[in-house]
């Protein structure tokens, strides 16, 4: 008697329906109550940066003194369309074909690496404008939010970058495609909050 | 449900694994490293059990202190600070380091066999969750040898808790500390959501789970979201203390209220992730000792989830004296006392079990019984607190210290016990003394009720929480030295417990089923082999075990089984069997299996249906998940970037950071994970089969998954 379901990774299929009572496979209910979770994450520092939207003292800097939301706009949409390449570098994947798959997940990864760059660069100029962690509510709510967002999103671009290399060696085949599903759903989580925190930290005065 | 057959263990063969740097340890590792890279849920288990003991014992020293200081008025034996440490370090203790993982010991090892599973979803992540809440729980307690330990109380309310008024390090063990036990519930959640939800054995369905799998099941999604809601809190708390931030200053207009808010939309699910996995191991314990079915399964499981979404609604009940104005109030008022109602019914339920049972008053059900009577003391003084003019009386009183030691000591503990004496001869293959344990029962229920229930007069009478001292002439004397001899009484049961389990060695082998019990655990050798279930089991009724020894005559009575007799259940075995294989894919995994073996697809088929001699030339093999050094590892470098941040050695912190990334890579391209080579996974087998078996080791890795499984089964099964 052999029943191969005792590890996850025991369990991988060609069609992505490996035997377990859901159907789906562990790796894929595990991604989405990890998201889950993440959600209350996301959600208790959102709300903390609404608590203190405008309660910082009075003179020092707010937000509309430092914003450039033309700039942010900009790494928003190079955000955005890093979700285009992901679903782009599934669907490659999917039909087996390795070579584009490389080439979506570099432009995934590099879109994803813009945005980072276009944040710490925005960081550096708010800075140097004189905004720091310490200086009011508006500066420490600012820069953890964006910054846990950041980092999450450099997280994903070390997961790409690592898919990547897995399937420059070899070593990711046509039926672990699931493995570049998952990352594209962190990917796309990861983007979905960044049009709320885009919203609600840019965009509503 | 077949029967159980225990698969030759002889000389097992290992198939060539390639040579790395570090060799994969192959699972026939013994010893210390045995257990260090165990992935094994069972040993797992077991270390949780173990680890949370010792940290009980900890906690149990840290609540003496406590009680030896407060026996006397004006006593000097501990210093007020020392006596803030000790009393932090008792609450975060038995929250974070004791009920939480003991409650995860027995999910993890209960869990995946009650549901007919050989290990969880996430083994190597399993043992991660373990070694993080170790390295967790072994940092917070460095700090009592490096300046103090945190001082601020579990709940660290900030801004008391910023470095104005908190300076030294204290504090910064507590906030990083509990980041890393965080993450070992996090991962654990995950696993053991994952486990219940997808590794049912066929048959298996939601409604048929036992109710402690379901009762651990809500407090996991729990743990899932109110474990990040802290962490921001942590978060929060620590760029204020390490980087100058204002989220908890006052002075630049922050809301002090923040913290309590966060805190308490973790902290109030937290009391349900405590109090649940408890009530599920009672009502698999009264059902067992009043033979007969739990009263109202369904509404039980309602309840629990009831319980789980309404335990979202009520946090604000903490912060009654914080002034949040009437209509919060209100609401959450309301909310608390509608949440009494799920919970009742349990209480009710549990009633209704025993009412008219045969019961049979084993040291288990003993524990059971006074966990729902000393809950529902607990249950009715958390009412209490619902209405606002009498909490805001007592806020801040022993009243309240009171009300959470019945619900966490007299619930969580007592059913936690109750789990221990009912399955400790299933982990050890010992029974525990009867007559220890009931001695130990009464001890504990003297003396739990002579420690706390005094503390209901004492908070009425005003003596309020967290002093270290208090005058003489306050009325309060004699309750307190009252209470003090209480806490004695405990200790004592405590120790009578250790000396049981110590003595259990001796005790004659328990067997399979020592309590004549109602679910697959029982099924099961004991202590269970490796692998659990020689088959995996088909399930075909709820308390499936009790249905296969027992029938039920014309009056509804239960009725053993004659010898030979097979119940409805078994004589449908093989329809529902072939049923299964057509929809499920575990049953397709073991049917591509016996293909694979070299049977042809009828045999597999037939092979189901009769009880276990069949199997004798299916050449039981079975693939467990090997054993990995990374999780053990990867967790020690957590404690490395929290050592590094608090002494602001950054270098130290980036190492930590880099040792974890490192432990990580090389967890995901350790051997077993990388797609193209043969799977390492140990395999059992007789040793006369060796040749095909290795020529067959690598199409057997897609055997379950390959195009050629058998999604839909051959004429012969139909």
């Amino acid at each position: 008697m052999v029943v191969t379901a005792s590890e996850g990774s025991h369990t991988e299929v060609e069609e992505g329906h490996p035997p377990t009572a859901t159907g789906l496979s562990n790796e894929k209910v595990a991604m989405w109550a990890f998201l889950g979770s993440e959600c209350l994450l996301f959600g208790a520092l959102i709300s903390t940066y609404l608590l203190f939207r405008g309660r910082s003292t009075p003179g020092t800097i707010t937000p509309s003194d430092v914003y450039d939301i033309l700039f942010t706009s900009v790494s928003s949409f190079v955000l955005l369309m890093s979700s285009l390449t992901m679903v782009l570098a599934l669907a490659a994947i999917q039909r087996g074909d390795h070579r584009r798959l490389r080439v979506w997940l570099l432009a995934t990864a590099l879109l994803g690496g813009t945005f980072v760059a276009g944040q710490m660069y925005e960081f550096t100029i708010f800075y140097s404008e004189g905004l720091k962690i310490s200086t009011n509510l508006f500066g420490s709510s600012f820069f953890v939010l964006t910054g846990f967002h950041g980092a999450h999103v450099t997280i994903g671009v070390l997961m790409l970058l690592s898919l990547w290399s897995l399937s420059v060696r070899g070593k990711l085949p046509t039926h672990r495609s699931e493995t570049v599903e998952l990352v594209g759903l962190y990917w796309h989580f990861v983007d979905v909050v960044w049009i709320v925190i885009f919203t609600l930290v840019y965009l509503i005065p | 449900m077949t029967i159980v057959t225990e698969p030759t263990r002889t000389t097992p063969v290992l198939p060539d694994e390639p040579v790395r740097l570090l060799r994969r340890p192959t699972g026939y590792t013994k010893g210390m490293w045995g257990w260090i890279t165990t992935v094994d849920h069972k040993k797992i288990g077991i270390m949780y059990g173990v680890t949370a003991f010792v940290f009980f014992l900890l906690g149990g020293l840290e609540a003496l202190l406590l009680r030896v200081q407060l026996g006397s008025p004006e006593s000097t034996f501990l210093s007020a600070d020392t006596y803030n440490q000790v009393f932090t370090m008792h609450g975060t203790t038995m929250i974070f380091l004791f009920v939480i993982p003991l409650s995860a010991a027995f999910a993890n090892y209960m869990m995946p066999i009650q549901i007919g599973a050989r290990d969880v979803a996430f083994p190597r992540l399993n043992a991660f969750g373990f070694w993080v809440f170790l390295v967790g729980g072994l940092f917070m307690y460095s700090s009592f040898l490096l300046g103090g330990a945190p001082n601020g109380g579990w709940f660290g309310y900030a801004p008391n808790t910023l470095k104005n008024f908190s300076a030294g390090n204290n504090i910064d063990f507590w906030v990083f500390g509990l980041q890393i036990l965080g993450i070992a519930s996090l991962t654990g959640a995950v696993n053991l959501i994952v486990t219940a939800i997808n590794m049912r054995a066929p048959g298996m369905s939601l409604f048929r789970m036992p109710i402690f799998t379901w009762m651990a099941l809500i407090s996991q999604f729990l743990l899932l979201f109110a474990i990040p809601v802290i962490t921001v809190a942590l978060f929060l708390l620590m760029f204020d203390r390490q980087f100058g931030a204002n989220f908890f200053n006052a002075q630049a207009g922050s809301d002090p209220l923040l913290w309590q808010h966060l805190f308490w939309l973790f902290g109030h699910p937290e009391v349900y992730i405590l109090i649940l996995p408890a009530m599920g191991i009672v009502s698999e314990v009264i059902p067992v000792f009043a033979r007969k079915p739990l009263f109202g399964y369904q509404v039980m499981v309602f309840s629990g989830i009831a319980i789980g979404f309404m335990g979202w609604g009520v946090w604000a009940h903490h912060m009654f004296a914080s002034g949040l104005g009437p209509v919060a109030t209100s609401a959450f008022a309301a909310s608390t006392l509608f949440i009494a109602v799920p919970t009742g019914v349990k209480i009710f339920n549990w009633l209704a079990t025993l009412w008219r049972g045969k019961i049979r008053l084993t040291s288990p059900l003993l524990f059971a019984v006074g966990f729902v009577a000393m809950f529902t003391i607990g249950g009715l003084s958390g009412v209490t607190h619902g209405i606002v003019p009498a909490d805001t009386q007592q806020t801040d009183t022993y009243y309240v210290v009171a009300h959470f030691h019945y619900v966490l000591f007299g619930g969580s503990v007592f059913g936690l016990f109750a789990g221990i004496f009912f399955w400790y001869p299933k982990v050890t293959g010992h029974m525990l003394s009867e007559k220890l344990g009931k001695w130990q029962f009464w001890l504990f229920m003297i003396g739990f009720n002579m420690t706390f229930g005094p503390f209901h007069i004492l908070g009425l009478q005003g003596m309020p929480r967290r002093i270290y001292t208090y005058p003489a002439n306050m009325g309060w004397d004699f309750w307190n030295l009252f209470a003090t001899v209480g806490s004695f009484v405990i200790a004592a049961a405590v120790l009578l417990f250790m000396y049981n389990v110590w003595v259990s060695r001796k005790n004659p082998d328990a067997g399979n089923d020592p309590w004549d019990a109602r679910t697959l655990e029982w099924t099961i050798p004991s202590p269970p082999p490796e692998y659990n279930f020689a088959e995996v089991p088909l399930v075909t009724a709820r308390d499936d075990f009790w249905h296969q020894k027992y029938t039920e005559d014309e009056d509804g009575r239960s009725v053993p089984r004659q010898a030979g007799q097979t119940s409805p259940e078994a004589e449908t075995e093989a329809l529902v069997r072939a049923a299964v294989d057509e929809g499920d894919g575990t049953g397709n995994g073991q049917q591509a299996a016996a293909d694979e073996n070299g049977g042809d697809p009828a045999d597999g088929g037939d092979s189901h249906a009769d009880d276990g001699d069949g199997h004798a030339d299916d050449e039981p093999h079975i693939h467990l998940p090997s054993p990995s050094y990374w999780p053990a590892f990867t967790s020690v470098g957590l404690a490395v970037i929290c050592y590094g941040m608090i002494y602001r050695v950054w270098a130290v912190a980036a190492l930590g950071g880099l040792w974890v990334l490192g432990g990580l890579y090389a967890w995901a391209l350790e051997p077993a994970t990388a797609p193209d080579e043969p799977d390492p996974g140990r395999e059992l087998e007789p040793a006369g089969s060796v040749p095909e078996r290795n020529a067959g080791s690598v199409p057997e890795r897609n055997a379950g998954s390959g195009p050629s499984a058998p999604s839909s089964p051959g004429p012969e099964q139909a």
